[in-house]
């Protein structure tokens, strides 16, 4: 890439230009009072079809992609989208049905999400599937939402702590938060698992549940699930399984027989389907059978008369305890039309290869990058699909910080790994190549590792101010709060 | 092995490097009793070859009915350049621009949506989007009530017109927040609020308005923003995006404008795709930013001083204030904004006037000749936008299957949504129907309305 800065689709604008093909005709007067009219022209641009064209294609060569760089990023699983998912989702058929058409006109998409939520039930190990939440986050949220609705339907009403373990994602303190919860975080001991005192400590008769994510967001399967699970029980807690690192154990082991009451998914992650450049996610919930009556609706479900399946929503009426409804629809059908497809694609056998060969990928990248003289921040553990490299070592001998190197990876072409996080490892890189990469990718990555780190040790090379190569150079963003600037103005310019 | 590239070669030397034996031993920290064989639910796997075949029959079988339902979702002409461009992998398999210097075209992208969307709802600050709409008015109450900090009631009035769905989603999401939502009396004539009925003994943190109404009329915007401004209130706005090209936009409601404004994204260029994915917008005065969910984007300068775009007021957000963000929601719906953007940039307001124009008219086609119908009028008098709520003299349901199985599907059964509300139709006409479309839906009507066979009016009717 080269430095280009790209005008603003406004600033390309010219008063009385369009894109002739894209206006349809009108022929009289509106019939609205003027009370309720617009008197004022909103400034959207004025363009030709092929500047806008150019435009967007031009901007979105300025973006690191899947298709066009490794990504590294830990928990995010940066995995191929495959095409076919894509346009297959978008067949005329799905792409123009209604939510709110008849079942009798949905039976072929509904018969995909009744198919895909039996899969998740059985990768997941759990009685019921819902699909309808549109994130991650908003999966947690029905997750929280379904433990506080199961303690309260049992006139539990004093339950209202969350445990969350200090490395977890930000999303579950925030999620509890919204939930009306107390958030109470669980420290973790050095060797990544749960601290089991703190724990104790924790739990009480105000356990609402606790919040894990296994393996963790350390990189490392927690050893002692089977304790937790036993500790959080007997304290009258559920446990919520944050699905965030499913990839890793596909077909090898499953959340429901883990002891887990609530999952969520997301699909975007395991299930392949595209990050969008930061959306739209998936997280579908997974219960086991005490919380079935909660789940959010609508679920499908399948009436079987004569011989004959005929799929249709099941809400209010059939789920009278849900914890309601989440999304104006059913949440993210296009999404989950493309998860589906991505699953039928992969099939039995390619459940189980994923969490292999994302796991052989972790581990062989973790050993490379050990062998070439950097610090693993739990050197005693396999890796799961991730794991993290500490640079407190490079940060104090020869300040080359987390944020440097992530900045100088770019001008070598590859993504950065996520960066300071967990919180609780200094100088954090948390590194997931997922399964689709290549060992050539990963052998490069790691050259280029090595050369960053021996040039910054060996000739003072300093990062403080790449990348170089990219579309901008590093970005002021302290003057970016400071100095608010999030909308083009005609008069700003 | 689909999508894993690993040769035999590879995977040999690959072990050897970690000194295992085979895959199965880096899974030796799982305890044994916790290890599963199989997935017997899963079906053995596709080809590409064989899933499209599948996946065609099943879009088929759904068919391509003519579709007069609205009701919070819209079919629209999408110009082919949108989704061609928004599906380049550049776009589609991006990650969040959390690397700003790889990740310049999505935040241009966003900061101009950004630009556009602020222009057309005449409000000073956008974000980068929410989940869909009815999750996009939870939000906006959690806002109102974090912004309205002097007023502690936690009550939320709800004009009539508010899609209920929303009403439910909000209830769902905000209700374990000490919030609750309390609908506006209604005029039954006009469908709208009656505020001369409102009980105002306790003060509202805030009133939401919802213009066109869920209902499809039009509301007396200004005079419920400052009442409800009078009352010490925020004003939330929920609307639809295309109708801003005629309608008033709620930065200029009343004597100072709503407050906050959201609404659901999809008619901008997202296809309809049985519910989602779709995107929620909201837009705000800018002394509220702070208190605003989600991502924004920000223009700034790189050490060159050079323009550039980045994420900032990050502090709001969950990866950083945990449990005390504004919100859980870590995500936006970047893809459907890349196509709304582009949507929006190719129809530019000219464009997007017509197709609200086009809409307005088509539907107003529809109404006359479904009204010259005997047993069907309008439920309620005054202006509409491109959406109509019609009294029928029989129950809705089986008109609808009558008009289903002749491949149209002819409005939304009202009843269902409002319980106070029998034998209703909404029904909604955009710039996608013909003259030719909509004739062939009031023939149908005549047909089913004339032959006594199929349906039949209630007695009292």
């Amino acid at each position: 890439m080269t430095k280009i800065t790209d005008k603003l689709i406004f600033e390309k604008s010219r008063s009385g230009r369009r894109a002739f093909a894209q206006a349809p005709q009108f022929d009289s007067d509106i019939n609205i009072p003027q009370q309720f009219r617009r008197p004022d022209r909103p400034n959207l641009p004025e363009a030709s079809e092929l500047q806008v064209v150019r435009h967007y294609t031009r901007l979105s060569q300025k973006n690191f992609s899947i298709d066009t760089q490794f990504y590294p990023l830990g928990s995010c699983t940066m995995k191929y989208n495959p095409r076919a998912c894509n346009a297959l989702a978008l067949l005329p058929g799905f792409a123009g049905r209604h939510p709110l058409g008849p079942e009798s006109h949905g039976q072929g998409f509904m018969k995909c999400m009744f198919e895909l939520q039996e899969m998740l039930k059985d990768v997941t190990g759990m009685k019921g599937v819902s699909l309808t939440p549109m994130a991650g986050a908003q999966g947690e949220l029905a997750g929280v939402a379904m433990i506080r609705a199961y303690h309260e339907a049992r006139g539990d009403d004093e339950r209202v702590e969350i445990l969350v373990p200090d490395a977890a994602h930000g999303t579950n303190p925030a999620t509890a938060t919204m939930c009306g919860c107390i958030v109470k975080e669980i420290p973790t001991d050095s060797e990544g698992d749960i601290n089991i005192d703190a724990l104790k400590a924790a739990l009480g008769p105000k356990t609402a549940g606790i919040m894990l994510t296994n393996p963790s967001t350390l990189g490392v399967f927690e050893r002692h699930i089977t304790l937790v699970d036993e500790l959080v029980r007997d304290a009258g807690g559920l446990l919520y399984y944050d699905g965030a690192n499913l990839n890793a154990i596909l077909g090898k082991v499953r959340p429901g027989d883990m002891g887990f009451d609530v999952i969520h998914m997301n699909l975007h992650k395991t299930f392949s389907t595209p990050h969008g450049g930061g959306g739209p996610g998936s997280g579908a919930v997974g219960v086991n059978d005490r919380l079935l009556p909660f789940m959010p609706i609508p679920v499908i479900g399948a009436d079987v008369t004569g011989g004959e399946t005929v799929y249709r929503w099941f809400a209010e009426k059939d789920l009278p305890q849900s914890i309601g409804r989440l999304s104006g629809f059913m949440g993210n059908s296009g999404v989950l039309l493309r998860a589906y497809v991505y699953m039928r694609m992969i099939g039995r056998n390619g459940m189980r290869r994923i969490a292999e060969f994302a796991t052989l990928n972790a581990n062989y990248l973790m050993v490379k990058l050990e062998e070439s003289g950097f610090e693993l921040a739990f050197p005693n553990r396999r890796a799961s699909h991730e794991f993290i490299v500490t640079l407190k070592k490079e940060a104090k001998s020869y300040d080359l910080t987390a944020m440097d190197l992530a900045k100088a990876l770019l001008d070598r072409n590859y993504h950065a790994p996520t960066t300071y996080f967990p919180l609780l490892v200094p100088e954090c890189l948390l590194i997931e190549p997922t399964e689709t990469e290549s060992k050539e990718t990963l052998d490069g990555f790691v050259d280029a590792m090595v050369h960053i780190a021996n040039a910054a040790r060996d000739k003072g090379e300093t990062y403080k101010e790449a990348p170089y190569t990219m579309p901008v150079r590093r970005l002021d963003d302290v003057k970016a709060a400071r100095q608010l600037d999030i909308r083009y103005q005609r008069d700003s310019e | 092995m689909p999508f894993i590239p690993h040769t035999k070669k590879d995977t040999e030397e690959m072990l050897d490097a970690i000194g295992v034996s085979d895959i199965e031993t880096l899974f030796d920290e799982i305890p044994d009793e916790l290890r599963i064989d199989s997935l017997a639910g899963v079906p053995d796997a596709l080809s590409e070859m064989h899933i499209t075949r599948l996946m065609r029959e099943r879009a088929e079988k759904d068919g391509a009915p003519l579709c007069f339902i609205g009701a919070g979702a819209y079919e629209h002409h999408i110009p082919t350049a949108v989704w061609d461009i928004a599906t380049r992998g550049e776009y589609y398999s991006a990650y969040t621009p959390y690397q700003a210097e790889a990740s310049q075209g999505t935040l241009q992208t966003i900061y101009e949506y950004q630009s556009m969307i602020t222009e057309l709802t005449g409000l000073d600050a956008s974000n980068a989007s929410l989940y869909d709409g009815a999750s996009g008015f939870a939000e906006a109450a959690l806002m109102a009530v974090r912004v309205n900090r002097k007023v502690k009631s936690g009550r939320v009035l709800v004009a009539p017109g508010v899609n209920p769905v929303y009403v439910k989603v909000a209830n769902a999401i905000a209700g374990r927040q000490g919030i609750t939502f309390e609908s506006l009396p209604a005029d039954p004539q006009t469908g709208n609020v009656e505020l001369e009925q409102v009980d105002d003994s306790c003060v509202p943190v805030a009133v939401v308005i919802q213009q066109p109404s869920f209902v499809g009329t039009l509301e007396d915007v200004d005079r419920l923003t400052d009442w409800a401004h009078a009352q010490g209130a925020l004003v939330v706005a929920v609307v639809n995006p295309t109708s801003l090209a005629l309608l008033k936009a709620p930065g200029h409601w009343g004597q100072q404008g709503a407050d906050v404004a959201s609404g659901e994204g999809q008619p901008l260029g997202v296809p309809l795709s049985s519910g989602g994915p779709y995107f929620g917008f909201m837009t705000c005065k800018q002394k509220h930013i702070r208190q605003m969910p989600g991502r924004i984007v920000g223009r700034t300068t790189d050490l060159d001083g050079d323009p550039g775009f980045s994420l900032t007021l990050q502090a709001r957000e969950q990866h950083i204030r945990r449990s005390k963000a504004t919100s859980n929601i870590c995500t936006n719906q970047g893809l459907m904004v890349t196509a709304a953007t582009i949507y929006m940039a190719l129809l530019g307001y000219e464009g997007l006037a017509r197709v609200a124009a086009r809409s307005h008219q088509n539907t107003a086609r529809l109404i006359d000749g479904l009204c010259a119908i005997d047993g069907i009028e309008r439920l309620y008098e005054g202006p509409y936008f491109h959406e109509v709520a019609l009294r029928l003299d029989r129950p809705v349901a089986p008109v609808l299957e009558a008009l289903a199985a002749r491949d149209i599907l002819g409005g939304l059964d009202l009843s269902a949504y409002c319980p106070d509300i029998e034998d209703a139709l909404l029904v909604c006409a955009t710039e996608t129907k013909t003259d030719e479309d909509i004739d062939a839906y009031i023939s149908a009507m005549q047909d089913i309305f004339h032959s006594r066979s199929q349906t039949q009016p209630r007695k009292s009717a």
